[in-house]
């Protein structure tokens, strides 16, 4: 009885009907985002039609373009017979025919192998602190890089930056032999080891090895590095000092220590107090005059340690934010560990915190990035300071869009770059449930 | 203690930066490479080719200087300066010496403690209009808006202009020259006012440069030269009588070309002096007889450079005028070389 099949009611399912044509797809998406009010509608309209003519505006210069042309009235002379008396077009042709220059200055054309590899390395030497999944051997290539670098980009004898990290490795060393002591008093013996060696062991070690085993590169000088391996070289070496600097003046500034807490504070105020361009000046100007005629103080460098400078200073702030933002009982269950200072802040305290600022870590990152342009006012030819250089010869006076379109579209790949990266982490590290 | 420490560095420094001035000649000979201040781009004047070459009128003054010194134009090392970096890099002995379009004043001489050592180019501010606008004179400008650039001796010779002939304006202030000439393009000025030589660059990039005029009208006087600083004689001497030797050799027609043909010996004996063929300038400068005939060979003599660089057969197209030699009407004169 029960297997019977009841007449009045179906066997099969109905086949599901398509549903109306404007509940599907774009037209129910602009129906429901675009026109879901005559307010709406007017604004979608009147939209449209700006972006329509923006368009018609700049879509002819764009399809228009130039890419192989040896100057501007040359490039306006092949619009003109390609597409009419009249017509207006983007010149790329600049910077197809600047290419090199923009992306490194005067650098060695025969160079541009050593600048590449060092962008290469660049990349994998940063990947392991990027990334948990690369393989962790690779933060060996991390710590060596900033000697490999130095030397693929400037050049000179292998023994210089090998003899300066030697420095780093006797400190370490005896910082090891000491820490068993007192972890204060290690810090201490491995800085004034590393310092004795750098002052009087290195010169004799690079000047032996040179001449034991002569491996040098041609060195270049710091007034041919230009265009946009300038503009990295500042940025990176700025990026990855400024932050260990400002976690150590975040923490100063936290100290209970008085000299300590002052000398932090004041350096903070007073760097924050200054704008960058004046910290410029003094590097490129006013250090000339106090230094010894002749003394081989690079630019370059001088540059780099003042954009840390600042650059540490807001990183500071930010992070101290990041401290603030953690509950007292953090520390407190820090000490009822029994873990000393530094053990607390590298266990406990610094993820958390550093963790709270990612955004506005990143936020100055990339504010730095975008103030190394800044330099083109001491006189150093980056991306910005080429334009005006361009611009002054006699086949490109009189270009404008191009060179700056090109400029503004390299710096937002860096900038979004890294602030896609930021957004990446804080979802990685995201570690409270909501 | 400290702080007595970093005063006796200082100190130390600027006495040792007080006793390396002394012999700039012999410092630039030593190093092999004569370190010279231009600009970070200007037209015609200065600016890095596709290869990375610098060329321009202030670049060819650096190499005949370097040619004469070090016997080899290609050693010289650019330094590019910006407009509030040049004196300094002169002053602290970065560069050398300073070709760099900076215009002879009083208080530069006097008060900056340079010493200018020739003029090599005589510019003036002058205005630029569309045809459109009917004006054929700079006192026909009554209460014309004006694009010009901010801080710089140009804004204020164009208040003096107006307010001496009683006339209005309305100023659209730019920031830079490549600013100035979008907005001058664009429309949202009448006039735009620079150098007459940055006018006639600036008109040479134009689309249509028949369309703008550059009015006859010359308001201030703009004499560009290089300097080095004051108190080295010798090397002032150096780079004077280098700029010297190019106009001179103009004037006695000595070209690249036929250099080589006139220092065998000729019998002018003007001609000989300078190409060392009749000896002895040479030694009293603290170089060597054929110092002056490097210096002319490597870039042509003044009317070479100025037509290769500025002339009419270049894009920006300026005609000699007040740089024409004193015998054509002009202001361009070297003392005798005997």
């Amino acid at each position: 009885m029960t297997d019977q099949p009841l007449q009045y009611v179906r066997t099969e399912m109905l086949e599901a009907k398509a549903p109306p044509s404007f509940q599907i797809g774009p037209l129910r998406w602009a129906r429901e985002n675009l026109f879901s009010g005559w307010l709406n509608s007017l604004l979608t309209l009147v939209s449209l039609y700006v972006i329509l003519t923006l368009l018609a505006g700049v879509a002819p210069w764009f399809g228009h373009t130039v890419w192989n042309a040896g100057s501007l009235s040359e490039c306006r002379k092949i619009i003109h017979s390609d597409f009419g008396p009249n017509a207006d077009g983007a010149c790329f042709a600049v910077i197809h025919e600047r290419w090199n220059q923009l992306l490194y200055g005067f650098y060695p054309v025969e160079g541009y192998w050593r600048a590449n590899l060092a962008l290469v390395g660049m990349l994998l030497a940063i990947a392991p602190i990027l990334f948990s999944q690369v393989p962790r051997k690779l933060l060996w290539l991390s710590a060596l890089y900033p000697f490999l670098g130095f030397w693929l980009i400037w050049g000179g004898s292998l023994w210089f930056p090998i003899s300066a990290l030697l420095g780093f490795v006797v400190g370490g060393i005896a910082f090891r032999l000491m820490v068993e002591k007192s972890t204060v008093l290690a810090a201490a013996a491995g800085f004034v080891v590393a310092w004795l060696w750098w002052f009087f062991a290195a010169g004799p070690v690079d000047e032996g090895l040179s001449a034991v085993l002569p491996i040098a590169l041609e060195s270049v000088q710091s007034r041919d590095v230009g265009g946009f391996l300038l503009s990295i070289i500042i940025g990176i070496s700025g990026i990855t000092l400024s932050l260990p600097l400002g976690v150590l003046l975040a923490l100063g500034r936290q100290s209970n220590m008085f000299f300590i807490r002052t000398v932090s504070v004041g350096f903070i105020e007073f760097i924050r107090g200054v704008p960058l361009i004046t910290l410029l000046f003094t590097a490129s100007l006013l250090l000339n005059y106090f230094l010894p005629p002749g003394t081989n103080f690079d630019l370059i460098l001088r540059v780099v340690i003042m954009v840390t400078l600042f650059a540490a200073a807001y990183m500071a702030e930010v992070i101290r934010g990041g401290l603030a933002a953690l509950p007292r009982g953090q520390y407190e269950a820090a000490d009822a560990l029994g873990l000393d200072y530094w053990m607390a802040q590298r266990l406990i305290i610094m993820p958390q915190a550093l963790k709270i600022s990612i955004p506005g870590i990143v936020n100055t990152f990339i504010g730095l990035f975008k103030d190394t342009t800044l330099v083109v006012f001491i006189g150093l030819l980056d991306p910005i300071g080429f334009i005006n250089a361009i611009r002054a010869t006699s086949d490109w006076n009189g270009i404008y869009w191009e060179l700056y379109i090109f400029v503004g579209a390299l710096f937002f790949v860096f900038c979004y770059g890294m602030s896609k990266y930021s957004m990446y982490l804080e979802r990685k590290l995201q570690t409270d449930h909501h | 203690m400290k702080k007595s420490v970093i005063l006796g560095m200082a100190g130390a420094a600027c006495l040792a930066a007080g006793m390396a001035t002394a012999g700039t000649l012999d410092e630039v000979k030593q190093r092999g490479e004569l370190n010279c201040g231009v600009t970070t781009g200007l037209a015609g004047f200065a600016a890095p080719d596709a290869n990375g070459v610098w060329q321009g009128f202030d670049v060819d003054y650096c190499r005949a200087v370097a040619a004469a010194v070090l016997g080899d134009p290609t050693k010289v090392k650019f330094v590019p300066t910006t407009g509030q970096t040049r004196f300094t890099a002169l002053a602290s002995g970065e560069v050398d010496m300073l070709a760099r379009n900076t215009t002879w004043t009083f208080s530069r001489d006097v008060d900056l403690k340079f010493t200018f050592v020739a003029i090599n180019y005589y510019d003036g501010q002058g205005f630029m209009v569309p045809k459109a606008l009917g004006v054929s004179s700079a006192k026909e400008l009554d209460g014309a808006t004006v694009c010009i650039q901010t801080g710089t001796t140009t804004e204020l010779n164009l208040a003096d202009y107006f307010k001496a002939n009683n006339m209005k304006y309305d100023p659209v202030p730019i920031e830079t020259n490549a600013e100035g000439q979008q907005q001058f393009l664009a429309g949202a000025c009448d006039v735009y006012t620079t150098d007459r030589s940055g006018l006639a660059a600036t008109r040479a990039t134009f689309a249509k440069p028949d369309d703008y005029v550059v009015l006859p009208e010359v308001i201030s006087k703009e004499p560009l030269g290089p300097l080095v600083r004051q108190g080295d004689d010798q090397w002032a001497d150096v780079v004077r009588w280098v700029a010297n030797s190019l106009v001179e050799a103009e004037d006695l027609g000595i070209t690249s070309a036929n250099i080589e043909e006139l220092s065998k010996g000729t019998n002018n004996p003007e001609i000989n002096r300078i190409l060392g063929t009749d000896g002895g300038l040479g030694k009293m400068l603290g170089l060597d007889d054929a110092w002056a005939k490097r210096a002319i060979a490597a870039n042509g003599n003044y009317g070479e450079i100025f037509a290769a660089n500025l002339g009419e057969s270049t894009p920006i197209g300026l005609a000699r005028g007040l740089n024409a030699l004193w015998t054509h009407g002009g202001l361009q004169y070297s003392p005798p070389f005997r």
